[in-house]
């Protein structure tokens, strides 16, 4: 029962991450769903898509009203990185995970670090 | 042509670390096609829709879902989402870009350790 409710909670979490940064919320969901629901990891990865579509479709539908999306550019994305999922998958065959993981760290905090500055710099231009 | 780049990128990256298209696709669209956050993070939004009702359909053909799981945390989610875009209107740009950054930075730290 408390399981429930928590994977409820943390499922609300998810969905204000996907509203309020326009990811997926898949961050949450997929620990939530091995973690708390005890789902095998490719299970719980199959099923956060699942769950993201309702959420990604509340939060896009909410942008449109404020005018923030372009639809034109997220179906140019959305197609291409399906693309970029198959070869991704032939790569990802061929190459250590360990070192893969490292490699996307180091990259995943080097643009947290150009985002940073991209946002004090224009503060300090304007 | 820069919207086909970043979306491979996007869709490789997922497939290579497990990580959804998002979490690529925003500082792409801010960093490399200067949008400004609001449009980057709903646009980002938009491609998530898209790529995660392609890959729904791709793995309920092998069975591997579990759809009441995904009810019970999509539901509440559908309800964070629409909370989270609402407070995005409300935050400052500077801010919600360092709030970005701050998640990336978890995101990355937490593939290194």
């Amino acid at each position: 029962m408390w399981a429930l409710l928590l994977a409820a909670v943390l499922g609300g979490l998810a969905g204000v991450l996907a509203g309020l940064f326009g990811v997926g919320g898949g961050i949450l969901f997929v620990p939530t769903l091995t973690l708390v629901l005890g789902l095998t990891q490719i299970h719980a990865e199959a099923t956060s898509l699942l769950a993201i579509i309702p959420a990604a479709a509340a939060g896009a539908w909410r942008q449109q009203r404020y005018g923030n999306v372009r639809w034109r550019s997220a179906l140019v994305i959305g197609a291409a990185s399906i693309a970029g999922v198959e070869a991704g998958v032939q790569i990802a065959e061929a190459l250590p995970e360990g070192a893969l993981r490292r490699l996307f760290g180091v990259l995943m905090l080097l643009v947290a670090a150009q985002i940073v500055r991209h946002a004090l710099g224009r503060r300090a231009r304007a | 042509m820069r919207l086909v780049a970043i979306g491979l990128v996007a869709g490789l990256f997922s497939a290579l670390f497990g990580v959804g298209g998002g979490i690529v696709i925003v500082p792409m669209l801010m960093l490399a096609a200067h949008f400004g956050e609001r449009p980057a993070m709903a646009t980002s939004l938009g491609a998530v829709l898209v790529i995660a009702c392609v890959g729904a359909v791709t793995y309920a053909v092998h069975g591997q879902m579990k759809p009441t799981a995904a009810l019970l945390v999509g539901i509440p989610a559908v309800v964070g989402a629409v909370v989270g875009t609402s407070l995005q209107q409300r935050l400052a740009t500077r801010t919600l870009s360092l709030a970005f950054a701050a998640l990336l930075a978890a995101v990355g730290a937490r593939m290194l350790v």
